[in-house]
């Protein structure tokens, strides 16, 4: 790759103070360079884009930190009450995440450690062949998104995701007879003014950070945990060969959630 | 015809009243849910579907059933279910209009219901079911209503009306199979994903419509002068026998699959029905009970002389409606959904208002079906005079 992504943005930045823009602004500050990482370097232009979560370099902690940096940028809300949960990303241990996997003499280390549990944006999705109003859809880059103003709340997406990735909206966050509770729950709630809140009635999920990468910014979750770790999650688009992601799946040993469903997740753990 | 409708005697009357309040007790129930959302039901994110939709599913059942006479007069040649054809499409009207309450009671956002037609999605099992439920309505419609007037005039039907009665042979099948293909396409619901949920299906409307239009005959039988034949009733007694017959032999071959090959994924849902998973057990007495009416339905149905004493054969069918629809109505959706994917038991009941509106609905169902079969009764009292 010629510039990286940190690179990209300080000469587009610099560009832009120059009162150029665009493909020439880089050409005349870093000539040459440009053909290859205008593919790679946009967040707009992938095919399939797939998320690794890195296990060595993740610990409760930091899960939390991205869970959290996830539910403010989306405005998430905590509802007090697991029966009305809603949650994009969240922790589920090695038993509950990979069922089947686990075994009576599997020692307390393992069986206790928490997993990062995300929409696995899957090339095969279910939830999108049973919604009656194409309401989660798969977008040309693969993410699986949802049009919170089209779907009319039937849960058929709920009862086919295999992977427990889709909350559904029991009630309005901002319905009054809680108001006093939920402030006190959801501190400065909304927390993101720029990301539309929910209303009642309708499914939601994780979406990669679909605004974010409009943007050309990683998702929410990966940018804070590489803050900490370098390399505890990594993000890219496994269509092209270069990528980071397809390094890493080439040469380190991953692992899906039930991978014999066929939904084929895009989201790998490195164990 | 309609007319008939409003002449009645006083039990007529306050029946229709006695709905009338139960309907405005679940719309009352019902503005609250639209209002708070659907967090006033008992559902949650792991059991995402509950009481709502297994209604539906058992009443999808009872509507296809409807075939069940129609089908010997009109492929069979059967003459004597010519008297009841209509009586088994009026209760399929009552039946999908039912489910089709239900379906709308359970979205999150009604209003927006009519994306389902503006955004069409062959992909979804949802789209289908949709079309073929509302096409069985007005064939129904169209065929009763239609049977009905011709008799009463003295009159054949015309051509068409055979016609649309042939299509709605196989458009029941339909119905209730596209209602299995609901469940049993889902990757990870091990419980609804069997070849045989639409056979199953099939067996259970089968036993529990008949049944139920068995003991409607009787009933219909005492409150006026028609009498729907003995005949009638002791042929519908047979179907019910064979089809519950079948129906609990399917059930069988599903617990046999799932505890010979002993995949856990399998035996979790049939033991969390039965015993309970992780100390939640709270549908098993339910299911027992099941059991129970299923075993005293089947004996009194299989001996002949209990089959053919209408007193034990109304016995027989209560037994199997009741069995029916806590399989269905309860233990199909809700063992489904427990425990989860994960192997984790959220327990799910439903609650007060959420059962109010349910019974809202059903009164609603009988309602129609009150209304319409005074006026087939009617017809036929005034024909026969
Ligand atoms: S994880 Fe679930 S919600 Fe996400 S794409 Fe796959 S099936 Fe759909
Ligand atoms: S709940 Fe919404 S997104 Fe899910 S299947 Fe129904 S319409 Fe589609
Ligand atoms: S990719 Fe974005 S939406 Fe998905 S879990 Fe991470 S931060 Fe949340």
């Amino acid at each position: 790759m010629g510039v990286n992504r940190r690179e990209f943005l300080k000469i587009a930045g610099a560009a832009s103070l120059f009162g150029l823009g665009g493909k020439t602004a880089i050409e005349i500050l870093a000539p040459g360079k440009v053909e290859a990482s205008m593919e790679a370097l946009p967040l707009t232009g992938g095919e399939r884009w797939a998320m690794v979560v890195d296990m060595h370099k993740m610990d409760d902690a930091l899960m939390d930190k991205c869970i959290e940096a996830c539910h403010r940028e989306h405005n998430v809300p905590d509802l007090g009450n697991p029966k009305e949960e809603v949650k994009w990303l969240w922790k589920e241990d090695y038993h509950h995440s990979f069922p089947g996997q686990h075994h009576q003499y599997i020692g307390d280390h393992f069986k206790h450690t928490n997993f990062l549990l995300m929409c696995n944006h899957c090339t095969n999705p279910p939830c999108c062949r049973v919604c009656p109003t194409q309401a989660t859809f798969q977008r040309k880059d693969g993410i699986v998104m949802m049009d919170m103003h089209r779907c009319i709340g039937c849960r058929f997406c709920m009862a086919a995701c295999p992977f427990g990735a889709r909350s559904f909206n029991w009630g309005d966050p901002y319905r009054v007879t809680r108001v006093e509770e939920l402030k006190k729950l959801n501190p400065g709630f909304p927390t993101n003014r720029e990301y539309p809140t929910r209303s009642k009635g309708v499914v939601e999920k994780c979406t990669f950070c679909t605004e974010r990468l409009a943007k050309g910014l990683l998702p929410a979750c990966v940018e804070v945990a590489n803050k900490v770790e370098e390399g505890a999650m990594i993000f890219g688009d496994l269509a092209d060969p270069e990528s980071e992601v397809r390094q890493v799946l080439k040469e380190t040993y991953t692992i899906r959630r039930k991978p014999e469903l066929g939904t084929e997740p895009n989201l790998f753990f490195i164990v | 015809m309609l007319e008939t409708a409003l002449k009645g005697k006083q039990g007529y009357w306050s029946w229709l009243i006695f709905l009338l309040v139960m309907m405005g007790i679940g719309l009352g129930c019902y503005l609250y849910q639209f209002n708070e959302g659907l967090r006033i039901t008992g559902m949650s994110r792991d059991v995402s579907w509950g009481f709502y939709i297994a209604q539906f599913t058992y009443l999808v059942g009872v509507a296809a059933s409807g075939v069940m006479v129609v089908l010997p007069y009109y492929l069979h040649d059967y003459k004597a279910f010519g008297r009841i054809t209509v009586l088994g499409e009026f209760m399929a009207i009552a039946a999908v209009t039912m489910c089709i309450l239900f379906i709308f009671v359970d979205l999150g956002n009604p209003v927006r219901i009519m994306n389902v037609i503006m955004f069409p999605s062959p992909t979804s099992i949802l789209f289908w079911d949709m079309i073929v439920l509302n096409v069985y309505l007005l064939l129904n419609v169209f065929v009763g209503w239609n049977v009905l007037s011709a008799e009463r005039k003295g009159i054949p039907y015309q051509k068409w009306v055979k016609v649309l009665a042939y299509i709605s042979i196989p458009w029941a099948f339909s119905i209730h199979t596209v209602t299995a293909f609901l469940y049993a396409g889902l990757p990870g619901r091990h419980f609804w994903m069997t070849a045989i949920m639409a056979a199953r299906f099939l067996s259970s409307a089968f036993c529990s419509g008949p049944a139920l239009l068995i003991l409607i005959c009787l009933i219909v039988r005492r409150v006026s002068k028609f009498d729907p034949g003995k005949e009638q009733i002791r042929t519908l007694g047979g179907i019910v026998a064979y089809a519950m017959i079948i129906n609990v032999f399917f059930y069988l071959l599903e617990i046999f699959t799932a505890f010979y090959s002993q995949i856990p994924g399998h035996m979790v849902h049939f033991e969390f029905l039965f015993v309970g998973v992780d100390g939640y057990g709270k549908l098993a007495p339910w299911m027992w009970t099941a059991t129970g009416f299923a075993v005293l339905s089947l004996i009194l149905l299989i001996i002949p002389s209990t089959r053919r004493n209408e007193e034990t054969l109304a016995v027989a069918c209560v037994s199997v409606i009741v069995a029916t629809w806590i399989d269905k109505g309860l233990g199909l959706v809700i063992g489904g959904f427990t425990p989860n994917p994960f192997e984790r038991v959220t327990p799910y009941w439903p609650t007060t208002p959420e059962i109010l509106i349910t019974l809202g609905v059903w009164a609603t169902g009988f309602f129609i079906l009150t209304v319409l079969y005074k006026i087939a009764v009617s017809v036929k009292e005034e024909v026969a005079a």
